[in-house]
């Protein structure tokens, strides 16, 4: 008995240091939205500076929250503005590390091809359900919500709108053919399927998501330095966001 | 307080817990009768059905049903065909999803309650001239009244915790599909923190209140079988 628990501590002792011993890794939480384009970046960046980076993803709000209870991330590249700048008020980052990363884009999205038009949206009456993800909690449902606002459809749609509880959800609830279209981030848009109104800038605010530093350490220099580069810049681009303009201040 | 959002997740959890209980009291009987009495060598495999609710994660259920729903799938296919409303984002489709997430939790309590009983009291009062009927008001279900508790109770307080498969298939309206779990979820990823520790603690007593009304009704409850 007592040799078997003799044996159990030395194993988690074993695994205890194992576990520290990565600790240099570059740790990234990383938006939902962006989980894919994130790894494409850590992929390459990983291969330009030898840093080696750990990913974990989740909705901006439980990223916050973890973060907020000791979470040991080092960047935190979140889907809005709005977090990073709770962050940085509560002097969690490290200051004047919060920049915009990437500019989401919306679209509007039906599987079934010829549905949508590629000017806007489809009469009203042509749809049961529309997706979108839910505006409290995720900023592409925001954006969602200001799009229909704008074209004067809000108040009209409020019985045919489901809410999903990411964009990730919502692209599911499309997808699956539940809902006949919704809004979903230009970064899901998948190739040659269905049909889609690519949502004009100027019918909602910018989704601007934002990244703060958690720690200060030359690999997490180093990766914000990366993403300002004109071959991280392109990959953003390609992902379907525009990306941040580069008039930020380099960190000191 | 709670406020009047809150009331109202707290009621459509409340009607879709009651409703899903008593959907899988009507449904589980029989089923639950036929587990413990067969020896069809189907029997390993049914049990086997029923009890995958309990080791298979909510999501891939809530996915599943997504599927099903839609208009590829038979469940969405039969909605169209009887000229019924898609199931997926409404209460229906909610208690669908409940009856299923929570069959395990009603039917393996009947189904010990049942084989327990054993064949005995039946014989003897089919041999005092009961009829088939009368056999089972007055033999079975006063004899299974313990497991027909458990399994009331049990089907009903974890209804009232189901989170992932109405996530999944909800599209969390207010007023039809937003429970109790949702809205939690909901303050949780707004901050607002303090809403969602109101809301917590309500779900908490009130899921300790029905355990401990389960185990004091019953004191020889067993946890259920794997």
């Amino acid at each position: 008995m007592l040799t078997g628990i003799r044996k159990l501590s030395a194993a988690m002792a074993l695994l205890l240091c194992c576990l520290t011993a990565q600790a240099d890794e570059l740790h990234l939480a990383v938006a939902s939205n962006f989980s894919a384009p994130a790894r494409s970046l850590a992929a390459a960046f990983e291969r330009h500076s030898g840093h080696r980076t750990v990913i974990s993803s989740g909705s901006t709000g439980k990223l916050y929250a973890q973060i907020v209870n000791g979470a040991p991330y080092d960047i935190f590249l979140a889907a809005d503005s709005r977090r990073p700048a709770l962050l940085e008020a509560g002097g969690r980052t490290v200051p004047g590390s919060r920049r915009t990363y990437a500019l989401g884009r919306l679209a509007v999205w039906s599987r079934e091809p010829g549905y949508v038009p590629a000017t806007g949206m489809p009469a009203a009456t042509s749809f049961g359900r529309l997706a979108i993800a839910n505006p409290e909690l995720a900023p592409y449902g925001d954006a969602a919500r200001e799009v229909l606002q704008n074209l004067g459809l809000w108040k009209q749609l409020q019985g045919k709108i489901v809410r999903g509880e990411s964009i990730g959800q919502t692209y599911q609830f499309i997808a699956s053919g539940n809902a006949r279209l919704g809004f979903i981030a230009r970064s899901q848009l998948p190739q040659q399927q269905g049909s889609a109104w690519l949502v004009p800038e100027q019918l909602h605010t910018p989704i601007q998501q934002q990244l703060v530093m958690l720690t200060d350490s030359a690999a997490a220099r180093a990766f914000l330095h990366y993403l300002q580069q004109a071959d991280a810049r392109r990959l953003i681009r390609q992902s379907g966001y525009n990306p941040a303009a580069n008039d930020h201040a380099q960190l000191r | 307080m709670l406020n009047s959002a809150d009331l109202q997740a707290l009621a459509i959890t409340l009607q879709l817990a009651a409703l899903s209980t008593a959907v899988l009291l009507v449904l589980g009987t029989p089923l639950a009768w036929w587990l413990a009495r067969t020896r069809s060598h189907w029997k390993p495999a049914i049990d086997a059905l029923v009890a995958l609710p309990l080791v298979l994660p909510p999501t891939v259920l809530g996915f599943y049903l997504l599927i099903a729903m839609g208009p590829d799938g038979p469940l969405g296919a039969f909605m169209t065909a009887i000229g019924g409303q898609p199931l997926a984002f409404s209460f229906a489709g909610l208690v669908i999803g409940s009856v299923i997430y929570s069959l395990p939790f009603v039917v393996q309590p009947l189904q010990d309650a049942f084989s327990r009983m054993g064949q005995g009291p039946l014989d003897a009062a089919a041999t005092l001239g009961a009829g088939r009927m009368d056999r089972w008001l007055s033999v079975v279900l006063p004899l299974a009244r313990p497991g027909y508790i458990t399994a009331g109770v049990l089907g009903f307080a974890h209804t009232l915790g189901e989170f992932g498969v109405v996530l999944m298939i909800g599209g969390n309206i207010p007023g039809s599909t937003r429970v109790l779990s949702v809205a939690i979820y909901d303050h949780v990823e707004t901050l607002e923190y303090g809403r969602a520790h109101l809301l917590s603690g309500v779900l908490l007593l009130l899921s300790f209140a029905l355990l401990l009304a389960v185990y004091r009704a019953n004191r020889r409850f067993r946890m259920m079988r794997p």
